[in-house]
């Protein structure tokens, strides 16, 4: 049999290469990832690890800033240096060889130290989206991070130290459209049917053959004339079950739209209201009060806030995304095509009053166009805003770090590692010299008055254990591949989650042990 | 074993071990009991371990680094596959200039330059091309697959090669532990097996998602998808059209080429929106989304257990870890347990409970041992030793001339077929590289006795 030649869009060569990456966050994604541009400061394992992550997937590109030369103990760890570059500039090495996983990829270097960088070059940071630094003695990390707020250039700050890991992110403000939610609730509006829904549920006759959404409608009609107080919805187990009969008390043989309609009655009702999160964006002072320089986010969520408000009686606008149900095909797809309309009209609606907003701040009316409303419509439920802190703002008494001591403890399993990982970073800042390099007895001494006053001039009445010290101090600065590279692996992903703008990074710091293979997120 | 250098001590003392020496050569609080600290873990480590890395994909080429520069000197790698376009966005020791070369061959080649102090041996191979006397040399096994037969036949080949002793406890010394990384997406998990102690794969098969079927009727009658229409293409269109005069091939854009442009036909008869070339395409090779990160985070995870087992310097993981990053960071690690019934690792034989032997057919027995969450095996063949004494094969698929002559049975009852309550079936199946034993146990028989 002879076939047509193919006549179909094969996917371009680039788009084979990061298909499997695609299929998670799209092409609009993989388009964010390849223009986005990252510092990697102080070249480590877990530095590289990281940009290994980013490399990878095609980030657009990068560059390494260390002003250190290769040594024979820096090979042992890290992937990205090797024998012919001992002596040589880390920063070219680690960069030559990372570029190596991918053409596609621009990488760059200065031979340069973050200290030198910080006092001499203060304009070297402007320009990427991003900054990955790893391994930094407190002085520098402190000055990093205050130079990187003020600029408003996030900072992933790891750490990796035997068997410890850490991932601070830094950023001030953080707008998520596409969280991609693990269970997404569909959004049916079986309870407020919009006037194209109720004509097609009024007009259609329920059959075998027919989507469930049409069968529950109809026995929910049943259940509320039975409900004598006006009830609207199933409210809870009870009430539930009465719905469920009421379906299977109409059941012929073994409908299957019958039994699918009674697996519904669970999860088909509720979504559609404005859960708390957006309720705080829409009150957030950044959507009340609008600006030239205000990010297109708070614009939509503004016209999105308006529509909710004013337009569609405290509802979101329809995503429009229907469940498959067994039913005949035709009545499934004229279902879904009701579902689609409205959720373009909804979308319609809050595009034109973000176009407004946009002729009201003198906006060119190209900054919002018509894909991103309905994209931001249509995940309206999940947008989620991030508000992070300041890293120094840890390092101030503040009543913020208060609530982690307890009955003069240090609460949750893994607090006390991350502030024996400051307290490390402090001795390398006033001693000069790594904890445990020479003579492990001496330097627990020394860590733990470190470590006291360190916590005493936060106001935190607390001691960490002379165990978690002495483990401290026995790796004697000692960074461990494997360890290095599950940092390294998580803080890419939580890199490209920033860029890309989809899925939610952590808030704000990730703690690793992998003695026990714990972890622990807190908000510092 | 391998040795590197003329003189390997002098490696041992080499400056680039001086981080993982500090981990080794002292004592600490958190230490497993009985660690001794000593240079001799690390000369261990170097020259005498032995670790069988399962797959050279995105996992296996993250292990093959991790275990190279956490100390281990000799690593052996297996994978039958080829390099494809699609695997650079994470398989890192492969180019461009690779793509169709072997995976195990040239990641071995990659790492053996890079790491002067780890040798590699690849073979590009199938697991199933090698048997016990092989898998017997290594003291820890890794997998890295995206397969769950492969997984569950080198579980399998662990535990045929456990030795027990005469009370039935187990030779501790036949143990060689097993550890399992799978991913999918921004998801994955890390496990540490010991064969014989802990929970096996088999104990835990229900942790597998399960496979997404699409019931025949609907993709033939009603379909309201763009997922019906193509396994429309690929079930039904493509046999009957045969357009290349080959079975369907995944890899082959003239194939996918084919099957998009029908599937989008058959969409737009039904007014089904949603038919792209990757959907297709995704549909048609079962693609599971694959990042870096991902990988890279359960291969450490993975690794560090491998060195925890190997070094004795902590205890290691009891006994699984799922990890998820979609929304934050998250991990959470618990203890799976061992099953009692397991039909691998249990080293009894597993009873077999059949309702009624005159209406059970062994059709539905082969269909139970498939379908049920239990067994899901592929297509077993069942053997039995008859009264008389001589071995029968009640069925085969695997062999056409014995398919052939065992066909007859599938619809004989249990009791036409002469089986009695009791009596032990020896079922073999490409889950496994060894036979299992399962016992009949007729329902009916114990009413009656009632």
């Amino acid at each position: 049999m002879s076939s047509p030649a193919p006549k179909s869009p094969e996917l371009s060569d680039k788009s084979k290469k990061y298909d499997r990456q695609i299929r998670l966050w799209g092409e609009h994604g993989q388009t964010l990832l390849e223009a986005a541009t990252v510092c990697l400061v102080n070249v480590t394992a877990v530095g590289c690890e990281t940009a290994k992550g980013l490399v990878l997937p095609g980030i657009g590109g990068f560059t390494v800033a260390d002003g250190s030369t290769v040594k024979e103990e820096d090979l042992g760890n890290n992937f990205f240096l090797d024998s012919s570059y001992l002596g040589k500039s880390k920063a070219l090495a680690c960069m030559q060889l990372l570029q190596e996983l991918n053409p596609d990829v621009n990488g760059d270097y200065v031979e340069e130290s973050a200290d030198f960088l910080l006092a001499n070059r203060p304009n070297f940071f402007d320009s990427f989206d991003l900054v990955i630094a790893s391994n930094l003695n407190e002085q520098t990390l402190l000055l990093l991070a205050e130079r990187l707020w003020e600029l408003n250039v996030p900072l992933i700050y790891c750490r990796s130290l035997g068997m410890l890991g850490t991932i601070r992110l830094q950023i001030r403000e953080h707008c998520i459209v596409e969280a991609h939610p693990d269970n997404r609730q569909f959004d049916l509006r079986l309870e407020h049917p919009f006037d194209a829904l109720r004509d097609h549920l009024d007009s259609t006759e329920v059959t075998s053959k027919v989507p469930w959404l049409l069968v529950l409608h109809k026995y929910l009609n049943v259940w509320q004339k039975q409900q004598a107080d006006g009830t609207q919805t199933p409210r809870n187990y009870k009430e539930k079950n009465q719905l469920k009969e009421t379906i299977r008390e109409e059941m012929k043989a073994d409908e299957e739209n019958y039994e699918e309609a009674i697996k519904a009655v669970n999860t088909a009702f509720g979504a559609g209201q404005v859960p708390k999160s957006l309720k705080a964006i829409f009150e957030d002072d950044a959507c009340e009060q609008l600006n030239k320089k205000s990010n297109v986010f708070w614009i939509m969520a503004k016209a999105l806030k308006h529509f909710v408000i004013h337009e569609n009686e405290g509802h979101l606008p329809l995503p429009g995304v229907l469940p498959d149900m067994t039913a005949n095909t035709d009545s499934y797809i004229a279902l879904q095509h009701i579902y689609r309309q409205q959720a373009l009209q909804d979308a319609d609606q809050v595009y034109h009053k973000c176009q407004e907003y946009l002729k009201q701040l003198a906006l060119p009316a190209d900054s919002i166009d018509e894909r991103s409303v309905r994209l931001i419509c249509k995940e309206a439920a999940g947008l989620a805003v991030v508000r992070g802190t300041r890293i120094a703002e840890e390092y101030e008494k503040s009543s913020r770090l208060l609530p982690l001591v307890e009955d003069n403890e240090l609460q949750g399993n893994l607090t006390a590692y991350n502030f024996a990982l400051r307290a490390y970073e402090r001795f390398l800042s006033e001693c000069g010299n790594i904890p445990g390099e020479c003579i492990v007895e001496q330097d627990i001494g020394r860590l733990k008055s470190i470590a006291a006053k360190m916590l005493s001039d936060l106001g935190m009445h607390a001691t960490i254990s002379d165990d978690v010290l002495h483990e401290i101090c026995r790796y004697g600065g000692a960074e461990l591949h494997a360890v290095s590279a599950f940092i390294g692996g998580c803080a890419a992903q939580e890199v490209i989650k920033i860029i890309t703008k989809q899925y939610k990074p952590i808030d704000n710091t990730f703690i690793y042990n992998a003695i026990t293979t714990e972890s622990v997120t807190l908000k510092l | 074993m391998s040795v590197h250098s003329p003189n390997p001590g002098l490696i041992l003392q080499s400056k680039r071990f001086h981080g993982l020496r500090n981990i080794l050569e002292r004592e600490g609080p958190f230490c497993k009991d009985g660690f001794a600290a000593s240079p001799e873990n690390l000369e261990f480590l170097q020259t005498k371990c032995q670790v069988l890395i399962i797959g050279a994909g995105g996992l296996g080429c993250e292990l093959l680094k991790d275990l190279a520069l956490m100390g281990f000197g000799n690593l052996h790698v297996i994978d039958m596959d080829t390099i494809e376009l699609s695997n650079l966005n994470r398989q890192f020791l492969f180019r461009r200039t690779d793509i169709g070369a072997s995976k195990a061959e040239c990641a071995a080649r990659f790492i053996n330059a890079r790491v002067p102090t780890c040798r590699v041996t690849p073979h590009f191979k199938k697991i199933q091309d090698f048997d016990e006397s092989f898998y017997q040399q290594f003291h820890l096994v890794v997998c890295g697959l995206d397969s769950i037969v492969a997984r569950r036949w080198i579980n399998g080949m662990l535990l045929s090669m456990l030795r027990y002793e005469e009370d039935g406890t187990i030779d501790t010394s036949s143990i060689v532990p097993m550890i399992d990384g799978g991913t999918e997406g921004f998801k994955g998990n890390a496990r540490v097996i010991l064969p014989g102690f802990t929970a096996c794969i088999e104990c835990t098969l229900d942790l597998f998602p399960p496979q997404i079927n699409y019931p025949l009727c609907t993709i033939a009658n009603t379909p309201r998808l763009p997922e019906h229409c193509i396994e429309y293409v690929k079930i039904i269109q493509w046999e009957k059209q045969n357009p290349f005069a080959v079975p369907l091939d995944g890899d082959d854009p003239q194939h996918i080429g084919w099957v998009y442009e029908r599937a989008l036909e058959r969409s737009n008869e039904f007014n089904i929106t949603g038919v792209t070339y990757r959907l297709v395409q995704g549909v048609v090779k079962h693609i599971i989304p694959a990042v870096a990160s991902t990988n890279a985070a359960i291969a450490a995870a993975c690794a560090l257990e491998i060195f925890k087992l190997a070094t004795s310097c902590y205890d290691s993981m009891a006994n699984y870890l799922n990890f998820n990053d979609l929304d934050g960071i998250y991990t959470y690690t618990y203890e799976a347990e061992k099953s009692e019934n397991c039909l691998a690792c249990s080293n009894t034989p597993q009873p077999l409970p059949i309702e009624d032997p005159n209406t059970t057919t062994l059709e539905d027995v082969i269909k139970l041992l498939c379908d049920s969450p239990r067994f899901q095996l592929k297509s077993p063949a069942l053997t039995t030793v008859m009264k008389d004494g001589k071995r029968q094969t009640l069925y085969m698929s695997g062999v056409k001339s014995i398919e052939e002559a065992t066909r007859k049975n599938l619809t004989q009852s249990l009791g036409e077929l002469g089986l009695h309550d009791g009596q032990q079936l020896t079922v073999t199946d490409a889950t496994s590289p060894t036979a299992m034993t399962l016992q009949l146990k007729y329902q009916s028989n114990e009413v009656e006795m009632v």
